[in-house]
This record gives structure tokens, C-alpha cells and sequence, in this order.
């Protein structure tokens, strides 16, 4: 069967009218190429960004989520009465609760004494918060006043705390303008919405807020019991509580905070708008490069209709050119997306990473390209005309 | 036997209206299997259309064109495309394929063969390189050949889809005596052993002997002389 398929085979007359011409081919995929990455940085970057929107989300150690419904994002958390998730407590389902404060604070950095926002979690030590479990001696650290556990993948911008910790230094600074020390490090991670993060107890978070209402909080974690059907709780919950809290899955905490940013801020548009330029300009340039290639080969073309080469055979050239342009762009297109977002990765500090999927996304957007502007292309092979050969 | 050709009261014209210039008048001529036709006459008097006619390549407006029995005028496209895979057309000038090697540039006419093997596809190609003198240029791209050895190349392709109707325009313009006359000898071969009809323009007086039979063209009509039909 493969022999036979190997036996009727044909001269490969797209490989060849492609690669017999190589400076246009090299043009041809320097453009693909170009496109193609332009596509995989936008795409990464928007990727990236609602990735990193929730890298505390899915740090916490918790089933189901209670916020206020006035909250909007990580950046906007609005309180609702702690009450609430004691409420909640006494469905049978649940195990156990963690109630946090949730805001963004003022950081001064101790070296340069300038002022940032940072995002500050205020939870009772003796409760879990993240189920990374090498937290919990550190929380104990935090029983005392005006201590917090400060992220070391921070930005720099706030200071060489984590240096100045391990040197051995007492590390102090002020937030909100009042006097707190660094009691230990963490590991967290960056996100668009908050720069760098700190962690301190319950008690601490409210002398460094003192206007917060008293009983409020701005998420609740909750806790099943093992076997314990979430959705069926969300929904329980849901019915049973005043209309003051919102039930949220972590799942759907997640996708809150990241739906926050893909709809709510302009960020997602532009990525979108971004790579769809990539798209646009690299279908251009296929264009051009295709539509050049069966202009100048018009009269061979021709002599083909006259020798009986029927006219989808003569097409299919033309498809063939596109496709073996689109995979011959995309390998190095591959190759340099994944190079800059080692750079991106390293430089910012931002989850990009090449997933399968936009690795897939990215390929069948420049085979579309490709295949888009061949057939564009093959509306110039109408004009050959077989009578004119002679 | 039936004839290959049979053209009847053909008539073509170019143009509208006021341009509107008569090419072919009333012209009709027969070409059996077997037998090779010169058709010779000044350059301008409608040979090239009537070959474009006969090779199923333009439709027929008036008259009637009938090749290996089939009436072409009227014919759908499709009718016409599949004829013209039984017409061997040798062009002047150069319509080879630039990016293919001269062997490649057989086998597109070779591939049109339905049920041959790569292998036997290649073989074919390369046996008619030989034959018209070419075996030490197989995988020479067209740019690296002379017009004559082109020329050579086009006639191996045309003769390797195993045509049953040969059109020549001036097959031998741009070879030199020796080339010519063995190209000529070659199409004459052809025609005897395989009983392919063949239609040659030419200008060219130093093969005027291979025909079986002669056809003068002026101003768009045979000539008397010539206008013999059995």
C-alpha cells in the first residue's frame, strides 16, 4: 500500500518552484516567522498575565471561597461580615474555615525609604492558609505584634529585604505608616495586579487599618470534608446565606479574578489586538510572496493546462506552497517564541511559558495564513491561458 | 480508417466590431494516423491559431474541428482538457519549467500517464532524453541549456506522455541541420510505428521531404494546390 502510494508519486513541483528560488523563500519565511512570533509574545503575554493574576489564588488552601459581591478583583476586595463564614460552618460539609483580610498597603522600602503598594493578607497564625505546609512554623513567627512574612519573589522595588534577612539584619519598615518588622520569608510569586506580597497575623492587619469595620473580612476559606460534593454546597451556601457574600468554588475564584482581567481592563484586548496584527501582517506578506510566484510562473502554468493538467491539479501546487510555507515558517517561529519567553520569564518574573495549546493555536493561525493567501493567490492561475503559449 | 484531424468550413476571427480581423476562412484538411503533414506559409497567415484550434486549446467559433472523432466545437472545457492529454503539443520558445531539471521537465509530460510507476515515469523520461540527443544533460536546469538543446527537451516531453496526435511549431527553428533532421527523423518514426498522426508548422525547406504530405497556408486559407483531401 505505502509502496504503491511511494510509486505514484509525482515531481514535487511546489518543493521545487519553493526552493528554487531561495532568496524569495528565505523572505517568505523571515515573514511567516516574524508573524508567527509576534503572535506567540502577545499571546504569552496575555496568557501569562491571567496566569499570573491569580498565582495567590492558587496558593490558598481552601475548597470553597466566600467574598464580598461589591468585590471586583485582587485589587478591589470589599469586606463582608466574618459572621457569614461562622454561618457557613455550620453546614455538616464543612471542616474547617480560615477567615482573611485581603488589601492592598502601602510598603516604604527600607533602603530608599519610597512608598509601594503591596498586597498584604491578614489571617489568625493558628489557621491554614496555603497548602504549601512549609508555612505553618513560619505563621507562628507572626503571633507576635508588628511582625509580617514578606515574599522574597517581590519585585525589587521594595527593597533588598530578603538580602538583608538572610545577612542575618533585623529588617524594619513602615506600613501605612506605622512601624512593622520582617519576621521571615516566603516564597509567593508576582502577579499583574500586586507587585510583591507580605503575610501578616489577624491582629497586626487591623492596627495596620485600623478604619477596617469590625467583623469584616474580605475572604472566607472553607474547607470539606473529604467525600463532600462542592457544587452542591456552592449552591446550598448560596440559598442559605443573606445576599452579603458570594459562594465561589476555588476553581471559580480563580476564573473571578481572571475574568476580571480578560474583560474588565483593556489588557486582554490589546495581546488579542496585538497578535491579531501579527496574523494580519504575515498574511500580507504571504500574499505577496505567493501571488508574485504564480505571476512570474503564468506561462508555465499555462503550458501545463495545455498538456492536460487539469486546473484543481494546478491548485493544489499552490495549497502544497502554502503549507510547506506555514511549517517551514513555524519551526523557527517555535524556536524563538520559546528563546524570548525564557527572556520574558527571567526578566519579569511573569509565568510565560509555551503551553501545547497555543504552540497548536500559533500553528494552525499561520497554516490559516498560509492557506488564506494561497487561495488568494490561486485566483491569478484563472488568467493562464493555454492558447497563449504559442 | 478514421481520420485523426478532420477540420470542416473552420473559420475564426479576432476582435469586434470594427477590429474584427478574419484569421482562418473556410478552411478544411484531414490528418490520417500515420501520416505527417507539413503545413508551411508566411508568418502572420494563421498557422499558430489553427494549431491552438486542433490541440483543443481555444474553442472552435465556426466550422467544425473534429479530433480522433470528437467534435470540439461546443466542447465543455473539461472535454477539451481531456483530449489535450492525447495531444503531444511541441511549442516554439521557451515554456519549460524553470525550477525543474530537464529529467523533471519530461516527467511532468510522463506523469500524466495514468498507472506507471515512479520508477518506470523516470525510465520513460529518460529514455526520450536520450533519444533526442540529451543524455548528458539530464539534471540540467533549462537556464544551463541552449535554445536547441530546450527546444530538444520540449519534444522529449511532449513525446513522453505518449501522445496519438502530435502539433509542432517549428520544431527544428533553433537546432542546427544535423539536430533537425534527426529530430524530424525521429517525429517520422514515431508516426510509423505508432500510427501517430503528426501536424507540423515549419519554415524550415531542409525537412520538407519527410512529409507525406504538403500544406500551403495563405492569408488564412489552403492553398489550392494543397487542398487535396482523399
Amino acid at each position: 500500500m505505502l509502496s504503491r502510494i511511494w510509486q505514484g508519486r509525482r515531481i514535487p513541483l511546489a518543493w521545487l518552484l519553493l526552493t528554487r528560488q531561495p532568496v524569495r523563500l528565505a523572505v517568505a519565511l523571515a515573514g511567516i516567522a516574524f508573524a508567527g512570533i509576534l503572535m506567540f509574545m502577545q499571546l504569552g503575554f496575555r496568557d501569562g498575565l491571567f496566569d499570573a493574576s491569580v498565582t495567590i489564588h492558587r496558593l490558598l488552601d481552601t475548597d470553597l471561597v466566600l467574598i464580598s459581591p461589591r468585590s471586583s478583583s485582587s485589587v478591589s476586595m470589599a469586606g463582608f461580615p466574618s459572621r457569614r463564614l461562622v454561618q457557613a460552618m455550620a453546614d455538616p460539609d464543612v471542616e474547617g474555615i480560615t477567615p482573611v483580610h485581603w488589601n492592598l498597603l502601602l510598603w516604604r522600602n527600607p533602603d530608599t525609604r519610597s512608598t509601594r503598594s503591596i498586597l498584604t493578607l491578614g489571617f489568625e497564625p493558628a489557621d491554614p492558609l496555603f497548602t504549601d505546609p512549609s508555612l505553618t512554623p513560619k505563621a507562628k513567627l507572626l503571633q507576635d505584634r508588628g511582625r509580617v512574612l514578606f515574599d522574597e519573589l517581590s519585585r525589587p522595588e521594595f527593597g533588598p529585604v530578603a538580602d538583608w534577612f538572610r545577612s542575618g539584619r533585623t529588617v524594619e519598615s513602615e506600613i501605612n505608616g506605622k512601624k512593622i518588622r520582617v519576621a521571615g520569608l516566603v516564597g509567593l510569586g508576582t502577579s499583574f495586579g500586586a507587585d510583591g506580597n507580605l503575610l501578616t497575623s489577624h491582629e497586626t492587619f487591623l492596627e495596620l487599618l485600623p478604619n477596617t469595620p469590625p467583623g469584616s473580612i474580605e475572604v472566607g476559606l472553607i474547607r470539606l470534608r473529604a467525600g463532600a460534593d462542592a457544587d452542591s454546597l456552592v449552591e446550598r451556601l448560596q440559598r442559605d446565606l443573606p445576599d452579603d457574600v458570594s459562594v465561589l468554588t476555588k476553581d471559580g475564584f480563580i476564573a473571578f479574578e481572571q475574568n476580571y482581567w480578560r474583560s474588565s481592563t483593556s489588557i486582554g484586548f490589546i495581546f488579542t489586538l496585538g497578535a491579531a496584527m501579527g496574523f494580519v501582517v504575515g498574511c500580507v506578506i504571504v500574499y505577496q510572496i505567493l501571488y508574485s510566484d504564480v505571476s512570474d510562473h503564468l506561462p508555465e502554468y499555462a503550458t501545463l493546462m495545455a498538456m492536460g493538467y487539469r486546473l484543481p491539479t494546478l491548485l493544489g501546487v499552490v495549497a502544497r506552497e502554502g503549507i510547506l510555507l506555514a511549517v517551514f515558517g513555524y519551526l523557527p517561529a517555535y524556536a524563538a517564541g520559546q528563546g524570548l519567553y525564557l527572556l520574558v520569564r527571567n526578566a519579569t518574573q511573569l509565568p510565560v511559558s509555551m503551553n501545547p495549546t497555543r504552540a497548536i493555536t500559533v500553528f494552525i493561525l499561520i497554516l490559516v495564513m498560509c492557506m488564506g493567501s494561497a487561495t488568494l493567490a490561486m485566483r491569478r492561475l484563472g488568467d493562464a491561458d493555454p492558447a497563449e503559449i504559442f | 480508417m478514421a481520420a485523426m484531424v478532420h477540420l470542416e468550413g473552420l473559420r475564426h476571427s479576432f476582435g469586434s466590431g470594427v477590429n474584427r480581423r478574419q484569421v482562418l476562412q473556410e478552411i478544411s484538411l484531414c490528418v490520417d494516423a500515420g501520416e505527417v503533414v507539413l503545413l508551411t506559409g508566411p508568418s502572420g497567415c494563421g498557422k499558430t491559431t489553427l494549431l491552438t484550434l486542433i490541440g483543443a486549446l481555444r474553442q472552435v467559433q465556426e466550422g467544425s474541428v473534429k479530433v480522433f472523432g470528437e467534435e470540439l466545437k461546443g466542447a465543455s472545457r473539461a472535454a477539451r482538457l481531456k483530449l489535450r492529454r492525447r495531444i503531444g503539443m511541441i511549442i516554439q520558445g521557451h515554456n519549460l519549467l524553470r525550477c525543474l531539471t530537464a529529467e523533471q521537465n519530461v516527467q511532468m509530460g510522463a506523469d500524466l500517464l495514468q498507472g506507471l510507476s515512479y520508477r518506470a515515469r523516470r525510465d520513460r523520461s529518460r529514455e526520450w532524453l536520450r533519444a533526442v540527443g540529451l543524455s548528458d544533460h539530464l539534471s540540467k536546469l533549462p537556464h544551463d541549456l541552449s535554445g536547441g538543446q530546450k527546444q530538444r527537451v520540449s519534444i522529449a516531453r511532449a513525446l513522453a506522455a505518449r501522445p496519438q496526435l502530435l502539433l509542432a511549431d517549428e520544431p527544428t527553428a533553433s537546432l542546427d541541420s544535423h539536430t533537425g533532421r534527426e529530430v524530424v527523423e525521429l517525429l517520422k518514426g514515431l508516426a510509423k510505428d505508432q500510427g501517430c498522426g503528426v501536424l507540423m508548422v515549419t519554415h524550415d525547406p531542409r525537412i520538407l521531404d519527410v512529409a507525406d504530405r504538403l500544406v500551403q497556408m495563405e492569408d488564412g486559407r489552403l492553398s489550392k494546390g494543397a487542398f487535396a483531401i482523399e
